[in-house]
């Protein structure tokens, strides 16, 4: 889990790129928006978990290229454990960053590594410095991204990797606007944030453009749902008590009207 | 329609009890001998799963209250808060959430046997309006709890909503301004509803009992919309009716549990997970899915729309006015469909005519609900006008007249004897 030099100036990189200018009120005016194709993700469906392998990837992604620009409020740093990670493995991962403390019994605000109960740092100090980087609108925070928005996974998975260099014919974006099929209006101000081997996987996995955008919507499905495998697991023994009780029930209802004449 | 019976004999503390406040005997008078044509359907287990879903979402709405902060900077994190940090808040905020959605569902359907089997009809027509008091209490509950979570659809379908105040001529504004405890929905408006759909449940469980103590003087309808006329057409409430309940009580929370386990958010929509921004306006805004054959009408007065125009525009009313009036009164209407039904018999099974109307009636409202969550353009609009006209036009219209020109079908001597009329 450690930050490469390289990925690092990429996330700068990107920064820089990302400072685009958002267009004005483009999304609220969008034409309808394409239904993004449906993906194969390992949490569909009733017995549906995540795939923490690719959560585990995903991560990385988000703090080596999405962390440049986006928030992730919601997250502490203690909720990876939840992703296969070990507290050891928490508390190291938080202290990489930096957060802002205090005010200690001098009065003072002081900066110290981050810690498991500290909450994701976020890339900039409030939404009006982020607005003020990313040319006047600030990048949504990626917390619940997948729960907020129409078809959540397919749309994200479709979004990252929907991007057109060249435009189709007739379209003229305006300056910082970038073409992708599926945001709705089609200009985004969020330049392409994924390239090939845009990040050096641990485990060796070849960083595609497909395949980190797959690992970054496992890991964005976890954020937005932290519960969703206590919740389906608890799903299947309710409904196998209800079923019962529905039997027992029906059981009890013939019993009792079969005496009436 | 109070059991003859002679009351049960207790013994020992409850006697002791029974014989000072006669709670006991009062129970038991109420739900077990309490006697219930033998023969309702299972239409007639809708109004004890709507109590419990009441019973429910109060409980769950007390735990939430605990941990959910009413203030614009932090209600937003609070819930979120609940959803992850809390123990089991996810599930307490799963179940109030689509509690939401069932009240409705189950609501809906009860109204839907009431009017198709004539549930409203003398001497039940005080229990009928009762129904829609407790119909419109809920609306506005429901209404103030989806404010709550101050999301995106939380702050502009409260903006909308309250806006729709502002069409009254002259006291609009002021009342706008006064429902907002300011210039916009703010802080001030997030405290006052958070207050309020703390306090209005608690009204509905009032109405609710007097719902029910106005029932358990007739009694139950039935499918055939006749009198008991005797024991040997009644059964007792317990164990009868209460083992019935009991499977309509299981499948409701098949169901149930099926939203709350696997589809949580599949009612609710995805701008709700996106923090209020009064900057931000969402490119459609629409209301929850239980008010949207309503939104529908309100919005099908539009200034260019020709009934409008011919019956309403040309002597000063507006559009706004119109769609607003039409739409509290397409509510209203309900409370008055006991006179508004001039038909003396009850039940749509011996009403040859009527009966189709009602299922026309169902299908009108369910387009209403469609088109109320589409954009407000387009064919969506034409349609939405039509139903909204039919709405009306049956309520108004073809319920009296129907009523008066229908020959019913013969109804049967008993409801033990379902046959016509024996010729004794």
């Amino acid at each position: 889990m450690s930050m490469s030099i390289k990925s690092r100036m990429i996330g700068r990189a990107l920064l820089g790129a990302a400072m685009a200018l958002m267009i004005g009120g483009g999304s609220a005016q969008a034409a309808e928006s394409i239904v993004p194709p449906s993906q194969d993700w390992s949490f569909n469906g009733v017995f549906g978990t995540f795939d923490k392998a690719s959560a585990q990837r995903g991560l990385k992604v988000y703090k080596e290229v999405c962390s440049a620009c986006h928030s992730m409020n919601l997250m502490y740093y203690r909720n990876i454990t939840a992703l296969g990670y070990s507290e050891d493995q928490a508390k190291a991962f938080a202290a990489q960053y930096e957060t802002t403390d205090g005010p200690n019994d001098d009065g003072d605000y002081f900066t110290r590594p981050a810690l498991p109960s500290d909450r994701f740092v976020a890339p900039f100090e409030n939404e009006k410095a982020a607005a003020a980087s990313n040319g006047g609108k600030a990048p949504p925070d990626l917390s619940l991204m997948v729960k907020a928005r129409m078809n959540g996974a397919d749309y994200v998975y479709a979004l990252l990797t929907g991007y057109k260099e060249v435009p189709p014919e007739g379209v003229t974006l305006p300056p910082g606007a970038h073409y992708n099929e599926y945001f709705p209006g089609h200009q985004i101000a969020m330049a392409p944030p994924l390239f090939e081997d845009a990040v050096e996987y641990d485990d060796g996995t070849p960083a595609t453009v497909e395949q980190m955008a797959k690992d970054l919507v496992n890991f964005l499905a976890w954020t937005a749902e932290p519960e969703m495998e206590d919740r389906k697991g608890m799903g299947v023994k309710v409904f196998l008590f209800l079923l019962v009780f529905l039997g027992l029930a029906i059981a009890n209802k013939k019993r009792l009207w079969a005496k009436l004449h | 329609m109070q059991s003859n019976e002679p009351g049960p004999e207790f013994t020992g503390v409850v006697k002791w009890i029974d014989r000072r406040l006669p709670i006991f005997t009062m129970m038991s008078k109420e739900y077990q001998q309490f006697p219930v044509p033998r023969n309702l359907n299972y239409f007639w287990s809708f109004g004890a799963l709507a109590s419990i879903t009441l019973i429910v979402m109060i409980a769950t709405g007390i735990f939430l209250a605990m941990q959910y902060q009413p203030n614009t900077e932090l209600a937003f994190n609070s819930v979120e808060r609940i959803m992850r940090d809390v123990n089991y808040g996810w599930l307490i905020r799963y179940i109030h959430m689509n509690g939401a959605s069932m009240f409705f569902i189950v609501v809906y359907i009860h109204i839907f046997r009431g009017i198709y089997y004539g549930s409203y009809k003398e001497p039940r027509e005080l229990l009928w309006i009762l129904g829609v008091i407790i119909l419109i209490l809920m609306m506005a509950t429901a209404f103030m709890g989806y404010v709550l979570p101050w999301g995106q659809m939380s702050l502009w379908g409260a903006t909308v909503i309250t806006n729709l105040f502002s069409a009254f001529p002259i006291i609009g504004e002021p009342i706008v301004t006064w429902l907002w405890g300011g210039f916009a929905v703010d802080n001030a408006t997030l405290n006052r509803f958070f207050a309020l759909h703390y306090l209005l449940p608690f009204v509905i469980f009032a109405v609710v009992f007097l719902h029910i103590a106005a029932l358990h003087i007739p009694g139950s309808n039935n499918p055939d919309g006749i009198d008991p006329k005797g024991p040997q057409d009644t059964v007792n409430f317990h164990p009868y009716m209460t083992a019935k309940d009991m499977i309509g009580i299981a499948v409701f929370l098949l169901v149930y549990a099926g939203l709350v386990f696997y589809a949580p958010n599949f009612l609710g929509h995805p701008d709700n997970y996106i923090p209020a921004n009064p900057l931000v306006t969402p490119p459609h805004i629409v209301p929850e899915w239980y008010f949207l054959p309503f939104y529908a009408i309100l919005r099908s007065f539009v200034a260019d729309w020709w009934f409008f125009q011919v019956f309403l525009g040309w002597w000063g009313m507006t559009a706004k006015l119109a769609g607003v009036l039409a739409m509290f009164g397409s509510l209203i209407l309900l409370a008055v469909l006991p006179w508004l039904d001039t038909s003396r018999v009850r039940s749509c099974k011996y009403r040859p005519v009527y009966k189709w109307l009602v299922f026309l009636f169902v299908i009108d409202f369910a387009i209403l609900g469609y088109v109320g969550g589409k954009p407000a353009e387009g064919w969506y609009v034409v349609v939405a006008q039509w139903a909204t006209l039919y709405y009306f036009f049956h309520l108004l219209i073809l319920t009296p007249f129907v009523g008066w020109m229908e020959r019913p079908k013969p109804l049967p001597a008993s409801i033990s004897q379902p046959a016509v009329a024996p010729a004794e």
